[in-house]
């Protein structure tokens, strides 16, 4: 990368969320404004630099044809392809719509259906393009963010955990809200990097962050039942913001009520 | 166990004690109740300590109630133990400026304030001893750990009231401060909570010149007859008390024979390896370093808890060793009832019985250890079959 590389952020199908995140960092945002270019950031500039890009980040996910032509030139025009967030990492909420017919969904929302032009499922960027870099979330942890900017600038892997938000609880020393209280919480097989938020302020793991490596999710599962969640909720527990990511649909979708009783 | 020193105190001597420690110069923790558990805190007087509360204990799950018990130590572990207070959760081992020519490394020096816990449990102090050794003695000692540890005074109060997880008499760590491994050693006062009859006292006795200068310092009687057979009987009730146990008859090789035993992927059906018990463990030692830059310029290396049940904790040239939950919770489970004897000549293992509780699923290690010895060797039977067979034996 050259002295001040460049900077695009692009957006999906997402809520802008993510890429707020950037302007976010207040106290480190002319640090980062001094160490790169940021050549497109429509959130922030309606002025655009034209690519090549070094470094591209992608909010959002892909729900139209238009979206999947425009991932590809994307790509191409991209030095290092990082998405940001769980839409660009699983699908997002808008992924819940790969649960069922879209058709369906159209007709009960909008009065006018037959205006709408939308793919059957809303996918990861990572099904259409190659990917080098996913910093997960909903949103992304502004921290992560300014670690992968700093990491890619010094020429350095960044530093990104794959382990279970549980381990962010013990380091913050917070009382698992599952074994003192009983309450639901994906915090066993959801992936670290929020600092565990959501635990410390006394609720359980939404899972925003997708499934941890090597999640058991089905055992989680079967504790929860235990303790009294019932099919349906499991069903829905699993299947947010991180609906599309493998693991979690298919715990989700092992939870659901057979056809017939729906 | 010098019976001469000890000494009758009131819990108004236990106030004066944590005023004394206060005064020292010492940062004083204990016992304190937040967020439905009860873990380290800090305490000024004797009523920051939890009066009354008493934990309920099973496998995955943890609950406090509270009565008009007016004892102090009517309960038996948190989910913390006071590993996080002399080993922190992440700690700075060096800072640099600069680059090139002027790059400037400068170690980081922990300078936290000495630290007097109050409260511990024998099983704890047994946890200690282990880390000292791990951490303090070693050919590499973890500076952070060795400072603070050095500088720690340390007031042991035994076990009355032992968990349904608690398996301390199998490990030889309590209830009794002086019971095998959990002797008199890196421990300044031995404390038992007497209570009965109206009365409401501790025993307390001294095991370090500095727990005798303090122990002078309160005042108090000299610790009368009946105070040690009532301390004798309440040891012996709590011993009692203690539902779980776990056979360590050659054990180390029983695990260390049975590597290929089935049972290993049977529990991992149900590991979430989410790390929990690591980090709850009062022994689990394992630490990962992380460099990390910013913007202007400065790098530290971080040294962070880590678990040998994340994947990239097993990570070498080329990718991780430990691909399975299954090796993983075996390397767990091996390490403290088996290979830590090889390297420390103790088991990794208290009897504390953190592992079992905070477990979200619940898995009991007492009760894997008892499945394999139920059926020792059976992984290498079924090797033995597949060789017969004309496979080919790993």
């Amino acid at each position: 990368m050259s002295a001040r590389p460049t900077l695009a952020v692009w957006k999906f199908s997402s809520c802008d969320g993510c890429q707020l995140t950037l302007l976010d960092c207040e106290d480190e945002l002319l640090a980062v404004a001094e160490h790169v270019d940021i050549a497109h950031f429509t959130e922030m500039s309606s002025a655009s630099v034209d690519g090549p890009y070094d470094v591209s980040l992608v909010e959002g996910s892909v729900t139209t044809a238009a979206d999947r032509e425009r991932i590809l030139a994307i790509r191409e025009a991209s030095g290092l392809l990082v998405t940001i967030g769980a839409c660009a990492a699983a699908g997002g909420i808008q992924a819940l719509r790969n649960f069922t017919s879209v058709a369906e969904l159209a007709r009960g929302v909008y009065a006018h259906p037959e205006y709408l032009d939308t793919l059957e499922t809303s996918t990861a960027i990572a099904d259409h393009v190659g990917v080098d870099l996913e910093l997960h979330g909903c949103p992304i942890d502004r921290h992560q963010l300014l670690e992968v900017i700093s990491a890619l600038l010094a020429g350095r892997r960044p530093v990104l955990p794959s382990y279970s938000v549980c381990q962010e609880c013990k380091q913050r020393a917070t009382v698992c809200l599952l074994v003192a209280r009983g309450r639901a919480c994906l915090g066993p097989v959801t992936r670290a990097g929020c600092g565990a938020l959501c635990p410390s302020l006394d609720r359980g793991c939404f899972g925003c962050f997708g499934p941890a490596e090597s999640a058991n999710t089905a055992s989680l599962a079967r504790r929860l039942a235990a303790d009294g969640t019932s099919q349906a909720q499991l069903s829905r527990l699993f299947r947010t913001f991180n609906a599309g990511a493998p693991a979690f649909r298919k715990e989700s979708v092992a939870h659901d009520a057979p056809p017939a009783e729906r | 166990m010098n019976e001469t020193s000890a000494m009758l105190l009131d819990s108004g001597g236990l106030d004066r004690l944590i005023g004394v420690l206060g005064a020292r110069g010492f940062r004083t923790i204990g016992p304190v109740v937040a967020d439905g558990a009860i873990g380290p805190g800090p305490i000024r007087h004797v009523v920051d300590l939890p009066q009354g509360w008493h934990d309920e204990q099973a496998p995955g799950s943890y609950r406090l109630h509270r009565d008009d018990d007016p004892r102090l130590f009517a309960w038996a572990v948190g989910p913390r133990s006071w590993k996080g207070e002399l080993f922190p959760p992440r700690s700075v081992v060096w800072r640099s400026s600069g680059e090139g020519d002027s790059l400037e490394i400068v170690p980081v020096v922990d300078e936290a304030p000495p630290v007097a816990v109050i409260g511990a449990r024998p099983c704890e102090l047994a946890a200690l001893s282990i880390l000292d050794r791990v951490l303090g003695t070693s050919t590499h000692p973890d500076p952070v750990y060795r400072a603070r540890r050095e500088a720690a005074f340390v007031a042991v109060v035994e076990c009355s009231t032992p968990a349904s997880t608690c398996f301390c008499t199998s490990m030889g760590t309590g209830p009794a401060v002086g019971d095998d491994r959990a002797g008199d050693e890196g421990v300044d006062l031995v404390l038992t909570e007497l209570a009965g009859d109206e009365r409401h006292h501790f025993l307390v006795r001294a095991a370090s010149p500095l727990g005798g200068e303090v122990l002078a310092e309160l005042g108090g009687e000299p610790a009368p007859g009946w105070a040690w057979s009532a301390r004798d009987r309440l040891l012996a009730a709590a011993e009692g008390a203690i539902g779980r146990a776990l056979d360590t008859d050659g054990l180390a090789p029983l695990l260390a024979r049975n590597l290929d035993h089935p049972r290993w992927d049977e529990v991992a059906e149900r590991c979430l390896s989410c790390g929990n018990c690591t980090l709850a463990c009062p022994t689990c030692f394992c630490s990962s370093v992380e460099d990390v830059s910013d913007l202007t310029g400065t790098v530290e290396r971080h040294r962070r808890w880590d678990s040998c049940f994340d994947l990239g904790y097993s990570y070498v040239h080329g990718g991780p060793v430990r691909t399975s939950v299954s090796s993983r919770y075996r390397q767990w489970a091996t390490h403290k009832l088996s290979t830590w004897f090889d390297q420390f000549s103790t088991a990794g293992c208290v009897g504390c019985g953190r592992c079992i509780t905070w477990c979200p699923v619940g898995i009991d290690l007492t009760e894997e250890a008892a499945a394999i010895r139920a059926s020792d060797g059976a992984g290498a039977r079924a090797y033995a079959r597949a060789g017969a067979a004309g496979g080919d034996q790993p």
